[in-house]
C-alpha cells in the first residue's frame, strides 16, 4: 500500500457517523409520533372524560407540561443512560422490559448464530447446483416457508413435537429458578421455528446474491480456464459475494425482530415481545417507544456492521491505485 | 504475416464439423449456428468475420467446448487433436481449457476477477493442471510481460486489475491465455472496446506474441480492416453460417459473395463532393468559447464552433473527448459553465426547460443506440406523431397522413406504423429514429454516432438517405462520431476534439491531406486500413 | 442487402400474445393462478356459500366437533367455523387487497416524481423514506397502533405508509434507470413535461417490475395483517379473520386438534399461490429462466 491516507478509514468513518445519523433521525421520528396523538396526550390516556385538574397532573407527573424538544432531548439523554423514564402505568419503562430483554436477546441470538452460517451454506450450496433437484428443493421449500404465517409454522411444530410425538414441551415459560440447561430445553421449540422462518429468506437472499455474481464475465472465463465448479463458486464468485451476502443478511435480520415477537406469544416466553403486545392493548406508548428505539438501534447498528464488510471486502477500497 | 511456414503439412489443432447450435429465445429454440465446419493448422490465424448477432461468439467459445446456458449443440463435432469435445463429459472437457486452447475476452476489464492479484489469475492454470511449479508459472508470466511489451514486467502481476489500464489489461489477458502454451487461441473481438489509439497498441502485441510462439488462433471480429493485420485466413460468417472462405488476400481483393463485397459499402462510398454544402449559408448554430464542467473535471475547454446552414460538421474523438458533452451543452441538458451558443446570431438558453417550443424544434438528435432511443412499449405510430402533435399541433388524419410520408422519407412502408421498435432490425430502428427527428422539421440534427452500432451495409445505407435528405430539406448535421471512415463520407468540415479541447478543425479535403496537426496524424496513423500490410508498415516504421 | 426493409414484421395480436404466455408459464405458476382465482371467488360470493352468518351464534355448544351441521365444528361462542372461514377470506383480502393499492400509488408516485425531479428534493425525500425503512416494520405498526388505536382504518393507514417506502425505493430505482435511457432524454429534449414523462415514457417501462413487486407486497401485507390480528391488535372481533381465528382457537391445538390451522394454512396456500406466480412474472420479465 502507498503512503498515502487509505480511504478505507475515512469511509468506514463516513458510515459511522452516518448510522449515528440515522439513529438521531429515527429517534425523532419515533418521539415526535407521540405529538401526533389527537387531541391532548393526557385526556386520550385518562379519557375523554378526565377533569382539567386531573389531566394537569398527569402531565406534569409526566413532564409533559414542558417544551416538545426539551422532552426529546431528556428522553434521549435518558435513553443512552439505558433509562427510558416511567411508562403509563407508573412503573419505570426499564423495569417492564429489562429483564425480559435479556430473554428475548437471548432467543434472538441463539437463533441468528445457527442461522446465518446454516443460511450461507445452503445458499452456496443452492447456487453450486443451480437448476439440480437439490437446489429446486431448497429453492421451493424455502419459497413456501417465506409465505407461511409465523404461528402457522409455530403451531405445526408444536402439533407434531410436542402434542404428537411428546418430545419438547410445547410452551416455553423459562424462570429465573430454571437451570440454564432447562432454560435452552424450554427454548428449542421457539428457536427452531425462528430458524425456519429466517433461513427461508436467507437463503432465498444469499442464493441470488451470488447467482447475479456468478453471470458476470470474470465468472465465465474462469470456467473458460477450465477451472473447476466448485473452485468457480469458492475462488472466483464468493470473495466478490461477501459484501451483498452481508447486507442481505442484516437486512433478513428484521424478519427475526418480527417473528420474535409472534414466536414469543405463541409460546408465551417471557420476552419482550409478550410487553408490547401489552403496551399497545393498554396504548402504554412510552414502553412502545423505547421498544423502538431499541429494535432500531440494533438494526441500524447490524447493517451498519453489514456496510463496513463490504467495504472491507472491496478490493478497490482494500487496495487503492 | 502471409508467409507462414508451410501450414498444409501439419495435422489441423482444431476441427469443427458440421457444427449446429440453437440458441433460446422465447421459451423456442432456434438454429443460430448452421453447419459452420471450420479447420486450422498450427500456426495458423483465421479472422471470423461477422456483424453481430452473427454467431460468431458462439463458434468461438463452441471451439473451447463451451456454450453460454440457453445454447445447445445439436449436431457437428469440434475436434481438438483428434478428441471430440462435444462428445466427452464436461469432466474430461474442462481440463483440455486454458491448457490445451484459451480464450481471450473481449473486455478484460470484465473478465479479471476483481478480487485477486493479476499474478495468481494468470498463473492459476499453469501451477492447477499446466505441471508447472509457482515460480517457474511466475517466471514465464513475467518474459510474457515483457514479450508483451508491458510496463514493470516484474511487479506488473502483483497489482490488482483495477489498477490496471484497460489496453494493458487486454494484454495481460493474452498473457493468462499463452501462460500454458496452448496450440490454439480464440480472440474474442480483444480490441473492440478499446479506443483507436490503444487499439494498436494491443494489435502490435497480439501480432507479435502470435508469431513468437508459433500459436494457431481464431480471431473473431466485425472489422475486416483489422483482420487484415493479423489473418492468414478469413472466413465471414451471416446468419449462422460461412458464407465465404478464403486466404486473406483472395477474401480483401476479389470479394465473392455480394455480403462478403458489401463489407466494403462505406469504404467504396464515394459522394461527388463538387456541390460543397453549407458555402454562403452563414452561421445556423455557433458556440462561443464554451466551457464545461462535471463537478472538478473539465470536460469542455474553451470550445469555438460553427455548424452553416445546410452543412455536415462532424466532430471527430475518442471517448471522453467531449465530444459527447458538447452534445449536451447544445441540446441544453448540460449548462456551460462559460461562454455562450448563438443560434442565427442570438443567445440560446442554457437550460432546455428554459426554451421555447420553437427553439426546440429546430434541434434535434439522433442518438447512437436506437435501442434505447425508442420506448419500446410505445407503437412507431406513436413515436413518430408525438412530435407532429407537440410541435405542429396535427391530429387525425392529417397526422396520419404525414407520419405515411415520414416513413416513405426513411424508406420504410406504411405498415411499419403498428409495429413496436422491438420487432425491428437495428437498420430500421434507427430509420423510424430519423423519421422522428425530421417530423419537427428541424434545421440542425445533432447525430450522434448514429451508425456505429449498425451494420456495414446498413451504415452506408443510412448516410446515404441522409445526405439525399439534406439535399431535399436543406437541413444541417453535427455528426458526433469516432469513425473517420464515416468522416470521409459524409462531412464537409471536420473538427478534432481530445481532451475537452478542439485541436484542429478544417474542410474535409484538406482535413485529409498532410500536414496534420500532432494528434490528428497520431488519429488517422491509428485507424486499420482495409489493405493488409498496414499493421506490418506501422511495425517496421517503428523499428526504424 | 437488407431485403426485410420493406417486409415489416408480422403483427402480434395482445390477446394471442397473452394466451402464449400464460400456455408456457410453469407448473407452479398455473396451480397459482387457480388458487387466486378460487380464492377470490370465495371472497366475492362468501354471502352466498356460507352456510350460516359471519358472527351468528349458531351452536351452544362451544369448540363443538365437526358434524355434519358444522363441517368443521363450532368456535369458543358456538359460531360456525366454517362460515367464518369464509366470510374470513373476505375481510382479510379485501382489507389486505385495499392496503395493497393505496401503498403501491402513493410508493410510485412518490418515486417517479423523485427520481424525475432529482436534486435536493429527491435526496430529502430518500433520506426520509431511509430513516423510515431503518425501523423494522412490525415495531413500527405496534407504536402508532399504540397511538391511535387498532381500527380498521388505521391498521390501512399506517401498513399502506410504511408498505410505500418499498414501493418508493423500487419505482425510484426503476424511474431512474429508465429515465438515464435516451427516449426520456429525446423527449425532455423535445420540450415534453415532467407528467408527460412519467405517464408516457417512464410508467410503461416499469409496469413489470410494478406488478411483480404488487405480488409480493400483497403477501407481506396479508402475512402482517394476519400477525397483528393473531397477536390481538389487528382486525377486531367480532369480524372474522384468519389471524384471530388461529389466536381465538389455539387452545384447541394442545389437545391435538387440527381446526386452528385451517385458517392459517388457507393464509399459506394464498401467499404460496401468489408466490408462485410473483416469481415466474420476475423469471420472465428479467428474462431469466433456469436452464435444465
Amino acid at each position: 500500500m502507498t503512503g498515502k491516507p487509505n480511504p478505507l478509514f475515512s469511509m468506514i468513518l463516513g458510515r459511522i457517523g452516518l448510522g449515528l445519523v440515522s439513529i438521531l433521525i429515527v429517534s425523532l421520528v419515533i418521539f415526535s409520533t407521540v405529538s401526533l396523538l389527537p387531541g391532548s396526550y393526557a385526556a386520550a390516556i385518562l379519557g375523554q372524560n378526565a377533569t382539567p385538574e386531573a389531566v394537569a397532573a398527569f402531565e406534569e407527573r409526566l413532564g409533559l407540561d414542558q417544551p416538545w424538544f426539551w422532552r426529546y432531548l431528556q428522553w434521549l439523554g435518558s435513553a443512552v443512560r439505558g433509562e427510558f423514564g416511567l411508562s403509563f402505568s407508573g412503573r419505570p419503562v426499564i423495569d417492564i422490559i429489562g429483564p425480559r430483554l435479556v430473554n428475548t436477546v437471548l432467543l434472538a441470538s441463539i437463533t441468528a448464530v445457527i442461522a446465518v452460517p446454516l443460511a450461507v451454506t445452503l445458499g452456496i450450496i443452492c447456487a453450486r447446483y443451480r437448476g439440480r433437484p437439490i437446489d429446486r428443493l431448497i429453492s421451493t421449500s424455502s419459497l413456501a416457508a417465506i409465505s407461511f404465517p409465523e404461528f402457522f409454522i409455530a403451531y405445526v411444530l408444536m402439533m407434531i413435537l410436542a402434542v404428537q410425538l411428546q418430545l419438547l414441551p410445547s410452551m416455553a415459560g423459562i424462570r429465573d429458578g430454571m437451570s440454564f440447561g432447562e432454560q435452552l430445553y424450554r427454548m428449542i421449540l421457539p428457536v427452531l421455528t425462528l430458524l425456519m422462518v429466517i433461513l427461508a429468506h436467507m437463503v432465498r437472499n444469499t442464493r441470488a446474491a451470488i447467482l447475479s455474481v456468478m453471470s458476470s464475465a470474470y465468472v465465465e472465463m474462469a470456467r473458460l480456464k477450465g477451472e473447476s465448479e466448485d473452485r468457480v463458486i469458492m475462488y472466483h464468485a464468493l470473495p466478490n459475494a461477501i459484501g451483498p451476502i452481508a447486507s442481505v443478511v442484516a437486512l433478513n435480520l428484521a424478519y427475526l425482530i418480527a417473528g420474535v415477537v409472534v414466536i414469543e406469544v405463541v409460546f408465551v416466553y417471557p420476552g419482550v415481545g409478550q410487553s408490547m403486545i401489552d403496551a399497545v392493548r393498554n396504548r402504554d406508548v412510552p414502553v412502545i417507544q423505547a421498544c423502538a428505539l431499541i429494535f432500531a438501534t440494533a438494526y441500524i447498528g447490524f447493517n451498519l456492521i453489514a456496510d463496513v464488510i463490504s467495504i472491507v471486502s472491496n478490493p478497490r477500497l482494500l487496495h487503492p491505485r | 504475416m502471409h508467409d507462414t511456414a508451410n501450414p498444409e503439412a501439419a495435422a489441423p489443432v482444431i476441427e469443427i464439423r458440421d457444427l449446429w447450435i440453437d440458441g433460446k429465445l422465447n421459451e423456442t429454440w432456434a438454429p443460430i449456428v448452421k453447419g459452420v465446419s471450420l479447420s486450422l493448422r498450427p500456426g495458423e490465424v483465421l479472422g471470423l468475420v461477422g456483424e453481430s448477432g452473427a454467431g460468431k461468439s458462439t463458434i468461438g467459445l463452441a471451439a473451447l467446448g463451451y456454450l453460454r446456458s440457453g445454447a445447445r449443440a445439436t449436431a457437428g463435432s469440434v475436434r481438438i487433436d483428434g478428441t471430440d469435445l462435444l462428445s466427452i463429459p464436461e469432466a474430461d472437457r474442462r481440463p483440455m481449457r486454458g491448457t490445451r486452447v484459451a480464450y481471450v475476452a473481449q473486455s478484460a476489464q470484465a473478465a479479471f476477477n476483481p478480487a485477486h492479484r493479476l499474478m495468481e489469475q494468470i498463473t492459476t492454470v499453469a501451477v492447477k493442471r499446466g505441471g508447472m511449479r509457482r515460480e517457474e508459472a511466475q517466471k514465464r508470466a513475467v518474459d510474457l510481460f515483457v514479450a508483451l511489451q508491458l510496463p514493470e514486467p516484474n511487479t506488473f502481476g502483483e497489482r490488482y486489475p483495477h489498477q490496471v489500464s484497460g489496453g494493458q489489461l487486454q494484454r495481460a489477458m493474452v498473457a493468462m491465455a499463452l501462460i500454458c502454451n496452448p496450440s490454439l487461441i480464440v480472440f474474442d473481438e480483444p480490441t473492440t472496446a478499446l479506443d483507436v489509439t490503444t487499439q494498436v497498441e494491443v494489435l502490435i502485441a497480439i501480432r507479435k506474441v502470435i508469431e513468437d510462439f508459433g500459436v494457431a488462433a481464431i480471431y473473431i471480429t466485425h472489422d475486416l480492416a483489422v483482420v487484415a493485420q493479423i489473418a492468414h485466413r478469413v472466413a465471414v460468417l451471416r446468419f449462422g453460417e460461412i458464407i465465404e472462405e478464403g486466404a486473406l488476400d483472395r477474401i480483401l481483393n476479389d470479394p465473392r459473395h455480394p455480403y462478403t463485397q458489401s463489407l466494403w459499402a462505406l469504404h467504396d462510398m464515394t459522394l461527388d463532393k463538387s456541390d460543397q454544402h453549407g458555402q454562403g449559408g452563414g452561421a445556423l448554430l455557433s458556440i462561443e468559447s464554451v466551457s464545461a464542467r462535471y463537478g472538478d473535471f473539465a470536460a469542455l475547454t474553451d470550445v469555438n464552433l460553427q455548424v452553416e446552414k445546410g452543412a455536415t460538421v462532424a466532430l471527430v474523438g475518442e471517448s471522453g473527448s467531449g465530444k459527447s458533452t458538447l452534445g449536451r451543452v447544445i441540446t441544453g441538458l448540460m449548462e456551460p459553465s462559460e461562454g455562450q451558443i448563438l443560434w442565427d446570431g442570438k443567445p440560446l438558453a442554457t437550460k432546455v426547460q428554459r426554451r421555447p417550443l420553437e427553439t426546440l424544434r429546430r434541434i434535434q438528435i439522433i442518438y447512437q443506440s436506437a435501442d434505447t432511443a425508442l420506448n419500446p412499449r410505445t407503437t412507431i405510430r406513436k413515436i413518430i406523431g408525438r412530435p407532429l402533435k407537440l410541435y405542429h399541433g396535427l391530429r387525425g388524419k392529417a397526422r396520419e397522413a404525414r407520419v405515411t410520408e415520414l416513413l416513405k422519407m426513411v424508406e420504410l412502408s406504411e405498415a411499419f406504423a403498428d409495429r413496436y421498435p422491438g420487432q425491428l432490425s437495428g437498420g430500421q430502428k434507427q430509420r423510424v429514429a430519423i423519421a422522428r427527428a425530421l417530423a419537427a422539421n428541424p434545421e440542425l440534427i445533432i447525430c450522434d454516432e448514429i451508425t456505429s452500432s449498425l451494420d456495414k451495409v446498413v451504415q452506408a445505407e443510412v448516410l446515404r438517405m441522409l445526405l439525399d435528405l439534406q439535399d431535399r430539406l436543406g437541413v444541417s448535421y453535427l455528426f458526433i462520431t469516432h469513425d473517420i471512415e464515416v468522416v470521409r463520407v459524409i462531412a464537409d468540415r471536420v473538427v478534432v476534439m481530445q481532451n475537452g479541447r478542439i485541436v484542429e478543425q478544417d474542410d474535409t479535403a484538406s482535413f485529409f491531406a498532410p500536414p496534420h496537426e500532432p494528434y490528428t496524424e497520431k488519429l488517422l496513423a491509428s485507424v486499420p486500413d482495409m489493405a493488409g500490410g498496414w499493421l506490418d508498415a506501422i511495425i517496421a516504421q517503428r523499428a526504424v | 442487402m437488407e431485403k426485410s426493409i420493406d417486409l415489416p414484421p408480422p403483427r402480434i395480436g395482445r390477446f394471442r400474445h397473452i394466451v402464449n404466455l400464460l400456455r408456457t408459464a410453469p407448473r407452479t405458476a398455473k396451480f397459482g393462478m387457480v388458487i387466486v382465482g378460487l380464492y377470490a371467488f370465495v371472497a366475492i360470493f362468501a354471502p352466498w356459500l356460507a352456510p350460516y352468518g359471519e358472527a351468528e351464534t349458531v351452536s351452544r355448544i362451544p369448540f363443538d366437533g365437526w358434524s355434519s351441521d358444522h363441517l368443521l365444528g363450532t368456535d369458543r361462542l358456538g359460531r360456525d367455523f366454517l362460515s367464518r372461514l369464509i366470510y374470513g377470506a373476505r375481510n382479510s383480502i379485501s382489507i389486505a387487497l385495499i392496503t395493497t393499492l393505496i401503498s403501491c400509488t402513493i410508493g410510485c408516485m412518490t418515486g417517479v416524481f423523485s427520481a424525475l425531479v432529482g436534486g435536493i428534493v429527491d435526496q430529502v425525500i430518500s433520506r426520509f423514506v431511509d430513516a423510515i425503512m431503518s425501523v423494522p416494520d412490525l415495531i413500527f405498526i405496534l407504536m402508532v397502533l399504540s397511538i391511535f388505536g387498532s381500527s380498521i382504518p388505521n391498521l390501512i393507514m399506517i401498513i399502506a405508509l410504511l408498505t410505500s417506502t418499498r414501493f418508493f425505493r423500487i419505482s425510484r430505482a426503476a424511474a431512474l434507470n429508465v429515465g438515464s435511457l435516451d427516449f426520456v432524454e429525446a423527449a425532455r429534449v423535445r420540450g415534453e413535461g415532467l407528467v408527460w414523462i412519467s405517464v408516457n415514457e417512464i410508467f410503461p417501462n416499469i409496469l413489470p417490475l410494478i406488478l411483480s413487486e404488487l405480488g409480493m407486497r400483497f403477501c407481506f401485507i396479508f402475512l402482517s395483517i394476519a400477525a397483528l390480528s393473531f397477536l390481538g391488535v389487528g382486525i377486531q372481533p367480532p369480524a372474522a379473520e384468519w389471524g384471530s381465528m388461529v389466536r381465538e382457537n389455539a387452545a384447541l391445538i394442545n389437545m391435538g386438534d387440527i381446526t386452528p390451522l385451517i385458517p392459517a394454512a388457507a393464509i399459506a396456500l394464498l401467499t404460496i399461490s401468489v408466490n408462485f406466480i410473483v416469481d415466474w412474472l420476475l423469471n420472465t420479465a428479467s428474462g431469466l429462466t433456469d436452464e435444465n
